[in-house]
């Protein structure tokens, strides 16, 4: 059995463009210290998931060392006598049974690849939601509401009895339609009132998160009066969208519910490259996140920037909530989006804002995800040791100092990513 | 991030009355002279039934019955004067905040008359639990709004209370699943003291994100939460679960000597140990923050690093300091959930508190009294949350300005997310852009 150390690094070498776009405002020029710029950035991040992966081992290791001196409870040795009795060879192979497994549950087959592709497919565009809000300097941690109001909006769409007999090319841009304008409408309040009033996005998008999950509830599973329960079903979730409205699978998708919304995240992050590196709201929206105080000088209206950005950042979030409804599950069910939104937020940072990292980091994210029922199964670890490998993986990228300090890689200051200067309103 | 900056601002006094910007009050006053006019209009049509308000139980406790629609006239009449004071605000000038303080403070009274008069199931309230419970169900909030402070009064942003919390809560009971079960006493008490070290534990990780390698520190709050997060749920799974624990532990009573036999209001001297602790540590906080050295030093980090360190203070010992000891806060805050209230663990069992706690700290501009303000705002909210669904109220013919409102029952979701809208329209309305700590969230480089 060969030892894949490096777990989740063997991940497919997606589509990480090794010309992308370097994410400072150097309007994406290829000269060369740009790209060496980025080669450093890649190896801080391999190096970042190299001790995620080995901590993450070390937690196992602790959990079978517990579990194997609990097995010797009631031998007469002591506590160092328990220790020498432990079956070494049984704790070193467990970390690398278990990432095995974790490794064969993601990518081991055709289908489970699907499924994680299928899994990865929403947080591409509710982390295009953060990453963008980023560059406002804004801290959009309302995805997670975005989402539920994004799916809600265009569930009930699909569930329209005009909607019905339409076909397909008129129904499901009306679906999606609404569930980004229902995303736009949920994240664009919270910009609204930081523009207007003051208050931090950062609390009042919170809030909006659990105003946004409860009024779900209430609408898809109440029974007194009923508005969108499907009560022929004994599954509580809403009634099903139109045929028509669904997303169509993948080819060799259906079974894992790979479907087109992946190839939509994809293009998003494509819109999002091009608004950010080709337009001049794009630049508007930099120099709003860099320097407020520039901005208005140079005659930009933050107040504008902060709602249009926000609204623009809910829609992509809204469609990774309706591209759900529409493609995998084909009805509303409040469970199902339980937290894309928080995850998205660590992708984004994973991804340091920039719009095409975002597609490795999702499928890293949901390849993780999706891996790990076979390592329950296997290694007979609770999957929440992938919660733990994935914050390990952030705190390594956040926390690049350490890397580069450990692993003596060169490189400058310059790409740190920096989000919130403090609550200055 | 304010697009206007200015540099030379005093360290926030203690005492200082809130003041809000004079557009604002324009603005909240012709609010209130609409919401007035549209309370007056609607007083005729509220149910005749008086309605009763008793602190104790019946009989012999002392009752306050009231005819609601006269009582809604009377609310008003206050938030239409009130409004008239705001749209007034040039000639009126400090007149205008009272007023307006003074008619935003009727709304809990109005909320609780009018559901009690379109109550199904009685017409009839007890006041001394909802307050009691409003108390109670403000712990961890008020316990998170104080790691907060410590946290960012030394200028160091915490979006990771809520993992500190998460934290505490889940090894202080594990603590106890595998420690404790045999006799209850002695190791439900030591679980807390893992529950605060645990707190703790997770604080410093976040001063040696952001302290030492200088993390952004909102990156490092979000790390922090998710560590939080699978960490306790891994362990719930590896070790909560196989020690099979049963639920129902749950520290006793303590009795305040002496104030726990006044008449009426005796019962609320009467709590569990990490409720009670909550008054000491706003004291000891507030009496360490604004009158000794120690919390000076801290204040003057937070404004100025760089300043304070030409002083001879080092900022770097004392954000670790203020950080951790926040930490430790917020682990007791965490052993409220599973060792005091509810008696076990569960996954992501604090459930958004340690950000509510942040929205509180917030409100109250980063003062330890009005940042339990805000707590207690949500511990009402919450607490009359779970009392209306006892209440059943139903809304039947009603019209507002006009404005026909459809029957229905009020949902429970609405009353659950009740804190949430009231925290928004706070925020948004009387809040606004409040002052930081000068130098929260801009990492310190020490000279070299």
């Amino acid at each position: 059995m060969s030892a894949p150390t490096k777990g989740p690094r063997e991940e497919p070498p997606s589509s990480r463009p090794d010309s992308g776009a370097p994410d400072d405002s150097s309007g994406g020029s290829e000269s060369l210290i740009a790209r060496w710029a980025n080669l450093t950035q890649l190896k801080v991040l391999t190096y970042a998931l190299l001790c995620a992966v080995l901590l993450g081992g070390v937690v196992i290791v602790a959990t079978e060392v517990v579990n194997q001196l609990q097995g010797l409870e009631n031998s007469e040795l002591g506590f160092f006598g328990r220790l020498g009795q432990l079956d070494y060879g049984a704790v070193i192979g467990k970390p690398f049974e278990a990432y095995w497994a974790l490794l064969r549950g993601a990518v081991g087959s055709p289908s489970r690849l699907a499924s994680s592709l299928a899994r990865s497919t929403p947080f591409i565009a509710a982390s295009l939601a953060v990453a963008f809000a980023f560059k406002a300097g804004l801290f959009n941690i309302g995805a997670e509401g975005q989402v539920l109001i994004g799916a809600l909006l265009g569930g009930w769409a699909g569930t329209w009895a005009w909607l019905q007999g339409l076909p397909a090319i008129v129904a499901l841009p009306i679906v999606l339609i609404m569930g980004a304008l229902g995303g736009a409408l949920y994240g664009g309040f919270p910009g609204y009132l930081k523009a207007k009033t003051g208050a931090h996005e950062v609390i009042t998008t919170i809030m909006l998160n659990t105003i946004a999950l409860r009024l779900v509830e209430w609408v898809v599973l109440g029974r007194d009066p009923v508005i969108l329960l499907d009560t022929t079903s004994s599954v509580p979730h809403s009634r099903p969208i139109a045929e028509a409205a669904r997303l169509p699978f993948l080819p060799g998708g259906s079974g894992s519910a790979l479907h087109w919304g992946l190839i939509l995240g994809i293009a998003l992050c494509g819109v999002m490259w091009f608004v950010m590196q080709r337009t001049t709201t794009g630049f508007e929206i930099k120099t709003v996140g860099l320097n407020p105080s520039a901005a208005t000088y140079a005659g930009m209206s933050v107040s504008r920037t902060w709602i249009l950005v926000m609204a623009v950042s809910g829609a992509f979030a809204g469609l990774a909530g309706v591209g759900e409804v529409s493609g995998s599950v084909g009805f509303i069910q409040p469970g199902v989006f339980r937290n894309i939104g928080f995850d998205a937020i660590a992708i984004a940072l994973l991804a340091k804002g920039n719009p095409w990292a975002v597609i490795p980091s999702s499928l890293l994210w949901g390849a993780l995800l999706s891996g790990a029922p076979l390592m329950q199964l296997e290694a007979d670890l609770s999957i929440d040791l992938v919660r733990i490998v994935q914050a390990l993986i952030l705190l390594f990228v956040a926390a690049d100092l350490i890397v580069r300090r450990l692993f003596k890689v060169e490189g400058d200051d310059e790409n740190r990513t920096v989000l919130a200067t403090g609550w200055g309103g | 991030m304010s697009a206007v900056t200015t540099d030379s601002r005093p360290i926030a006094e203690d005492a200082e009355a809130v003041t809000l910007p004079r557009t604002r009050l324009v603005r909240i006053g012709w609010i209130y002279v609409v919401l007035g006019i549209g309370l007056l209009e609607f007083a005729r049509r509220v149910p005749e039934n008086d309605v009763a308000f008793t602190f104790g139980i019946p009989p012999d406790a002392p009752t306050l019955s009231l005819d609601p629609g006269g009582a809604v006239l009377g609310i008003g009449a206050l938030l239409l004067l009130a409004g008239i004071a705001g749209v007034l605000e040039r000639r009126l000038g400090r007149v205008t905040s009272i007023a307006l303080i003074v008619a935003t403070a009727a709304f809990v009274p109005l909320v609780l008359i009018l559901s009690l008069a379109y109550s199904t199931s009685s017409q009839q309230t007890n006041l001394i639990p909802l307050i009691q419970q409003s108390l109670v169900q403000s712990t961890p909030i008020a316990l998170g709004a104080l790691a907060g402070l410590w946290s960012e009064r030394s200028g160091v942003v915490n979006i990771g209370i809520e993992g500190m919390m998460l934290a505490g809560a889940g090894g202080g009971f594990m603590t106890y699943a595998v420690m404790g079960q045999a006799e209850g006493g002695f190791w439900l008490y030591a679980s807390v003291v893992v529950a605060v070290i645990v707190g703790g534990l997770m604080a410093a990780l976040h001063a040696v994100l952001t302290v030492t390698f200088r993390t952004d520190q909102i990156i490092s709050g979000v790390v922090i939460n998710l560590l939080a997060l699978g960490l306790t749920s891994y362990l719930r799974q590896q070790v909560i679960v196989p020690a099979g624990v049963g639920t129902g532990i749950r520290p006793d009573d303590i009795m305040i000597p002496g104030l726990h036999r006044l008449p009426i209001i005796g019962d609320l001297f009467v709590g569990q140990p990490i409720y009670l602790s909550m008054f000491l540590l706003l004291l000891g906080s507030a009496y360490l923050m604004f009158r000794t050295p120690f919390g000076l030093r801290v204040r003057s980090v937070g404004e100025n690093p760089h300043a304070a360190e030409t002083l001879g203070i080092d900022p770097v010992r004392v954000r670790y300091a203020a950080v951790i000891l926040g930490g430790l806060i917020a682990g007791l805050g965490g052993a409220w959930f599973s060792l005091e209230s509810v008696g076990r663990f569960e996954d992501n069992m604090t459930n958004g508190a340690g950000f509510i706690a942040l929205a509180a700290l917030i409100f109250g501009k980063w003062r330890p009294w009005p940042a339990f303000g805000g707590a207690l705002l949500f511990g009402f909210a919450n607490a009359f949350g779970i009392r209306l669904q006892s209440l059943s109220v139903t809304l039947e013919d009603v019209r507002f300005l006009g404005v026909p409102v459809p029957t229905l029952e009020i949902p429970s979701q609405l009353a659950q997310s009740l804190p949430y809208v009231v925290t928004i329209i706070v925020l948004a309305g009387v809040i606004g852009r409040a002052i930081a700590p000068a130098a929260v969230g801009q990492p310190f480089e020490p000279s070299k």
